[in-house]
């Protein structure tokens, strides 16, 4: 009996020290300077609310919040209606699993190079002078370039559609691939016409999948600052904005409290959404 | 219960690709009839009852119900419903919703369909547990869950998938039973797949044996027992011996053999295996052409004159018990 807990402690302990060095360490680092302060020219350890108090009185924070939570909604709006057209594609009009396979090995290609280089791919298209003004002038649609395409919050959003959809794909088509498939059989049976299974049977058979793709959406498109500082060409922000630029100016404590609030917002929200869907059996 | 209408299989046929998974197979089933579509698995049964529900579209050839057409129609439309091997029963909704699925989908008002999901329930017995998920359920509530599901859009023919496949074999006994009391009771044509011939024999009004894309023998269960016209019908459906005689192959069940001495028979053999199976014992004899004939023979007659493994005897049966088989 004795010998069992220790054998148990033993095999739990490579997962349990990865856990703690990598995650649990950093985030209580984070955590205890975000209670230090902060001058212009040094960082002293102490323990006080300034940065907190500074951060949540500011109506830059709260507008820079709410520039990320649209961010993230439209963007989840999005990814989840596109990915829940490809992943059901996928899953239920490919007839064979090798062409299943062999389609959706192809949505991940776009993933063999860097998030960077996608991004930045957009630029010469959207541009004042790029692909798709020309184009668009060539046809006759417009007269002279559009200016909101590139360096605006439609270029910002359109980049992280193209990034993450894919995150929303994976879940959802595994999710559908494990739907039973007389279980259509069953509503066409039934009667229900071709919206009604959509929405009566894989709609709600599907929710657990969509709920991970949505904490993954959400999870990177919230920390995110890369894109919105390429596509928007530094004239938006987000949070994640908001810190990679105290981390400029050195005002590590500030930064700390900022990924702080982050981190609690995002765990919020999840959590809410946890409480919406069991996605226990998808793990 | 309602006009009952007759249900007919007219020179059907399912292609996939080059295979032929049925092959002009025509059959006509009587009105409320119990029917089994017996055969081994990849004969063609159930691509045929997948086409009769409109689950598999038609090659070539027609199914037709009461006189219509029903090839080409929707699976709701064609006065079928079908309850899937598997139950298909929707996870996610309760049982009482899953029996009223149907009428949502028609726009039955929520209280309306309630009721008569009900009644349903009450029919097969499960009213107390329908506010369960099916993940809670036993197979066998599951199963019964499902027929109140196929039978609430009030089917002129109900179309069943192995439906006792998936039940450990002493409830697939009791749920067989039931089967056939619902049968009775409706009045509606039951089709039920299965490979099984035991249950085939225990349930069916109407037998139709297939084997490789077609029907090898269809008719009155009884009648095809009695007569099987080729030897896989006899073997299929177990208790015959095929034995090649001079005069071809026949057809003997196993209990219409008697035993007597080795001279007066029509053959001779040497017992190889006794078996005790309560009231009866199974005697297999090697016989010459390197065949094997099972006799089944009551208990008493067996013991009151016991015979040993190894033993020498005569194999006898009526003129009347063979069956001659098409070759």
């Amino acid at each position: 009996m004795r010998k069992t807990s220790i054998t148990g402690w033993l095999l739990a302990s490579p997962l349990s020290l990865i856990l703690l060095v990598f995650l649990a360490a950093p985030i209580a680092m984070i955590v205890v300077v975000s209670f230090w302060g902060a001058t212009e020219w040094a960082i002293y350890p102490a323990f006080e609310f300034e940065n907190y108090e500074f951060l949540l009185t500011s109506s830059v924070t709260s507008r820079v919040f709410l520039n990320t939570f649209k961010y993230a909604a439209i963007t989840w709006a999005c990814t989840l209606v596109i990915g829940f057209t490809v992943a059901y594609y996928l899953a239920f009009h490919i007839r064979t699993l090798t062409w299943q396979i062999v389609l959706f090995l192809l949505c991940t290609i776009p993933f063999l190079t860097s998030n960077i280089i996608r991004m930045i791919s957009w630029i010469p298209f959207l541009g004042r002078n790029g692909l798709a003004n020309s184009a668009l002038i060539s046809w006759g649609v417009i007269d002279e370039p559009v200016e909101w395409l590139l360096f605006s919050d439609f270029s910002v959003i359109l980049a992280f559609v193209h990034l993450y959809t894919l995150f929303m794909v994976v879940p959802i088509f595994n999710t559908m691939m494990r739907i039973d498939k007389s279980l259509i059989e069953a509503a066409a049976d039934a009667g229900a016409s071709g919206w009604q299974t959509l929405w009566q049977v894989i709609v709600p058979l599907t929710k657990p999948g969509i709920m991970i793709g949505t904490i993954f959406v959400l999870a990177l498109v919230m920390g995110d600052f890369i894109t919105v500082r390429f596509m928007s060409g530094s004239q938006s922000a987000n949070v994640g904005r908001m810190i990679q630029n105290d981390i400029a100016l050195l005002q590590y404590p500030s930064a700390s409290a900022t990924a702080v609030i982050l981190l609690v917002t995002v765990l919020l929200l999840i959590g809410t959404l946890l409480r919406f869907v069991d996605i226990r059996k998808e793990l | 219960m309602k006009n009952k209408l007759d249900l007919e299989l007219v020179s059907l046929t399912k292609r996939y690709g080059q295979t032929l998974a049925v092959d002009e197979i025509s059959y006509h089933f009587g009105v409320g009839t119990y029917a089994c579509l017996l055969g081994p698995s990849g004969c063609g049964k159930s691509s045929t009852l997948r086409m009769i529900a409109g689950h598999e579209s038609v090659s070539s050839g027609a199914v037709t119900l009461g006189g219509r057409d029903i090839s080409n129609l929707p699976p709701a439309k064609r006065g079928t419903a079908m309850m899937f091997q598997n139950y298909a029963l929707f996870p996610h909704l309760t049982v009482i919703d899953n029996v009223a699925f149907s009428l949502k989908m028609r726009g039955v008002a929520a209280e309306e369909r309630r009721k008569r999901a009900m009644s349903m329930l009450d029919l097969v017995d499960m009213a107390a547990l329908s506010d369960r998920l099916p993940a809670q359920l036993s197979g066998g509530q599951q199963q019964r869950a499902a027929l109140a599901r196929a039978l609430i859009t009030e089917p002129d023919v109900l179309l069943l998938d192995e439906p006792l496949s998936a039940l450990d074999p002493f409830l697939r006994i009791r749920m067989r039973a039931e089967l056939k009391k619902l049968q009775r009771e409706l009045g509606i044509t039951f089709i039920h797949v299965t490979h099984g011939q035991e249950e085939a024999l225990a349930l069916a009004d109407e037998i139709v044996v297939m084997n490789n894309a077609i029907i090898e023998q269809a008719g009155r269960t009884r009648d095809v027992f009695e007569a099987p016209k080729t030897a896989f019908v006899a073997l299929f459906l177990g208790s015959h011996n095929v034995v090649s005689m001079p005069e071809g192959k026949v057809a003997i069940r196993t209990d219409a053999i008697r035993l007597t001495k080795p001279e007066a028979a029509k053959l001779p053999g040497t017992i190889t295996n006794i078996e005790y199976q309560g009231t009866h014992v199974a005697l297999t004899a090697a016989i010459p052409g390197n065949q094997d004939v099972t006799a089944l023979l009551p208990d008493k007659d067996f013991f009151g004159n016991p015979k040993d493994v190894g033993e020498a005897i005569g194999l006898d049966w009526k003129a009347e018990a063979a069956h001659a088989l098409a070759s």
